[in-house]
């Protein structure tokens, strides 16, 4: 089964992965699976009923306002990089976690480094594909590169200004 | 000048420690350039035509003696011995190797700088009014709302990878020496009848192969919501800005493709959903405003013997004093401009030498402030009148001294050809003989104030679109060649100039530039600038005399 770099508890660790992703030319297999937003759209009724845990995958250019009324029922969004500069998935999952309050799983996908380890952490990812080879201890280096941060974000640390203001 | 917290300084350490691990495994093979790119880009460190480039960043423009001495130290010992100030108020190293760039970084971050963010698709730098604190015209000081914006974004978690760069400009006088308009978002302190202070929000500025001035999507923001409101417009430009060609993802062309009515109508419904969460406290605005030590002045009387004396004496400082010398909100107090316009100089370069002395004079007679400015000059704020002989004398014996702001020889260049990779034309030496034909500085005076702005190619990092004359080089078949546009502005009147007619050979634009001057002095009417007189006339006569002397 493959693995993908998992945080949970402030910590990274590589943990089997439970869904298999499936692309639109393939039969959807039994078990918990990842799927496109068309096919989602299209059997995501019969698979959930099916009892089944069900994952989207969104790309780049898809809106999480899209599935803004099947979120609960979902157990997985990942979010695609197709390549690491392209920056709209960071937005994507802000919106999946401080908009629709998602408590899923958030999983990047696609052109995925750990130079953007801090960027997706902070924007509320927990689940990775390495496209770099890197290791949970590449992660944890990587988001904990910054002892202190600016801004509010998904992750809950608190900025400089309320360090600040203790 | 905002003093740095221990909290600032980690997160410049940090900073620091990150990219020596970049480079250490770029160096050892383990990343490869394609990787590296980006990396070291969000890291102001260019690969150009001859060497690696480094890009300091001067937040809104402020700068420290030691700051300032510290990049004369990195100038002589890793470059050669030399900087160059670009329009986007930052310092250029052109000369600097890989292998010395993490050490630069850590001599930086000792005195509060860095390079990060001064390229890559993020938010840049943001700049400021180079009077800012100095002025009396300005309702508030824009620097506690550009360090503000400082802050906010650096390393931003979600708009660190934005479809292009992203640039933020704030002025709070109504004379704009920002260029506010051709900015991303241009942000113009205000106040409302009721007192309260807000932004007018400009958005789509930009210059380039597309220029275009920005629109005013928001009259009056309320300066506690700006965080929030950056934050809509950010966010919706992430998403929709287009991706798929380098040459349209500017906002700018979101902007004009939806039209500014329909971009403020998504940014407004965006904001809403945005809600109070991302402002900054009251608490952390006030600690910032804080932490610009307070400048103290004396009780002075607005006359100056000393400055009256010398001014009487000796034309050279008279003549100083007219163009280089600006009211400060202070009776008593100057602000001085520093050119680096010298006739015959690079436009925007310093040396070590001449970086130490601005930093002693900074120390001696001006309240250790000093800033660059857009226009590729440096200031020193708050000078005593009864210094400014001494100043004068001082930046006089280093060549600092030209009068020449504002006027024809104040020229805006890019790197050009000479150094940069993406040039199709020389800009420097263009920049240089025009310079010389005005060389006589009666004849700059009587001609008053002129912008003259030159890029190498369309990028146009020397501001062409918004000269007075505008000047554009162009490759045709391995010829330099240079197209001129007259009537543009990047002041509070911007407006993007308009061609003159067919490109100029290299040799030929100087005298053109002089033509023109001419057709200007014989049409003027009552002190009416270049700029005035070219929007009263058209273009007409000035290409009729330009294009006459061509035949």
């Amino acid at each position: 089964m493959p693995t993908r770099i998992k945080l949970h508890d402030a910590r990274f660790d590589l943990a089997e992965d439970p869904f298999t992703a499936v692309g639109d030319e393939r039969e959807i297999p039994p078990g918990d699976v990842i799927i496109s937003l068309a096919r989602f759209q299209e059997h995501g009724e019969w698979l959930l009923s099916d009892g089944r845990k069900v994952g989207v995958r969104l790309e780049s250019h898809e809106e999480v306002e899209a599935l803004a009324y099947d979120l609960p029922r979902l157990s997985l969004v990942a979010l695609a990089f197709p390549k690491f500069g392209d920056g709209r998935a960071y937005t994507s999952a802000r919106l999946l976690r401080e908009r629709y309050g998602f408590k899923g799983e958030v999983r990047a996908v696609g052109d995925v480094l750990r130079e953007q380890a801090g960027f997706m952490v902070r924007c509320g990812f927990d689940a990775f594909e390495p496209a770099d080879g890197s290791t949970p201890q590449d992660w944890d280096k990587a988001v904990h590169r910054f002892r202190h941060v600016y801004q509010r974000a998904v992750d809950g640390r608190p900025p400089a200004f309320a360090e600040r203001g203790k | 000048m905002y003093q740095y917290d221990a909290i600032d300084k980690d997160i410049l350490a940090d900073r620091s420690a990150e990219f020596r691990g970049q480079v250490a495994r770029r160096l050892a093979g383990e990343l490869n350039e394609d990787q590296f790119k980006p990396l070291r880009l969000r890291n102001g460190l260019y690969l150009q035509l001859h060497a690696y480039m480094l890009r300091v960043a001067i937040p809104y423009g402020s700068l420290n003696p030691a700051q300032l001495r510290k990049l004369a130290w990195i100038a002589r010992t890793y470059d050669k011995g030399y900087g160059h100030f670009t329009t986007r108020t930052n310092l250029q190293f052109h000369w600097i190797k890989l292998a010395d760039a993490p050490d630069i970084m850590d001599h930086l971050a000792s005195v509060d700088m860095h390079a990060i963010q001064t390229s890559g698709n993020c938010v840049r730098n943001v700049t400021a009014d180079p009077y800012a604190g100095a002025t009396a015209e300005e309702i508030d000081d824009p620097r506690v709302w550009a360090e503000a914006m400082r802050q906010w974004s650096t390393v931003h978690p979600e708009f660190s990878w934005l479809p292009r760069k992203f640039k933020i400009a704030v002025t709070a006088a109504p004379k704009d020496r920002t260029a506010a308009k051709v900015h991303d978002i241009g942000l113009v302190l205000k106040r409302a009848r009721d007192g309260s202070l807000g932004f007018e929000v400009m958005v789509g500025g930009g210059l380039g192969r597309m220029p275009y001035i920005a629109s005013t999507i928001r009259e009056f923001l309320p300066v506690n919501r700006l965080f929030s409101y950056l934050e809509a417009i950010l966010r919706v430009y992430n998403r929709h800005g287009r991706r798929d060609n380098i040459h349209k993802a500017r906002i700018k062309v979101l902007v004009a493709t939806l039209g500014a009515e329909e971009f403020a109508r998504q940014v407004e419904a965006e904001w809403e959903k945005v809600g109070t969460g991302p402002d900054l406290p009251d608490t952390e605005l006030a600690r910032i405003r804080g932490a610009f030590a307070p400048k103290t002045f004396g009780t002075l009387s607005p006359r100056s013997d000393a400055f009256e004396t010398a001014r009487a004496g000796q034309p050279a400082f008279a003549r100083f004093a007219r163009n280089n010398l600006k009211p400060h909100k202070v009776p008593g107090y100057g602000i001085v401009e520093v050119s680096l316009k010298g006739i015959g100089e690079t436009p925007g370069d310093a040396s070590a030498e001449q970086m130490e002395v601005v930093a002693d004079l900074a120390e001696r007679y001006g309240q250790n402030d000093i800033r660059v400015t857009h226009e590729q000059n440096l200031v020193l704020p708050h000078v005593k009148l009864d210094d400014v002989p001494a100043v004068w004398a001082a930046l006089d014996a280093v060549g600092l001294a030209t009068p020449n702001m504002n006027l024809v020889s104040d020229i805006i260049a890019c790197p050009g050809l000479d150094y940069c990779a993406l040039a199709n034309a020389r800009a420097i030496p263009v920049a240089q003989h025009i310079a010389e034909k005005f060389r006589d500085p009666e004849r700059a005076e009587r001609v008053g104030e002129l912008k003259i702005k030159i890029s190498g190619c369309i990028n146009a990092c020397g501001h062409h679109h918004v000269g007075h004359i505008g000047i554009l080089g162009v490759d045709k078949k391995g010829e330099e060649f240079y197209q001129l546009t007259l009537g543009g502005s990047g002041a509070e009147d911007a407006a993007v100039g308009q061609a003159l007619g067919p490109a100029l050979p290299y040799d030929r634009v100087a005298d053109a530039v002089d033509t023109l001057v001419e057709v200007y002095l014989r049409e003027r009417k009552d002190g009416e600038r270049f700029l005035d007189t070219f929007r009263r006339t058209g273009v007409a006569p000035f290409k009729e005399a330009v294009y006459a002397d061509a035949n």
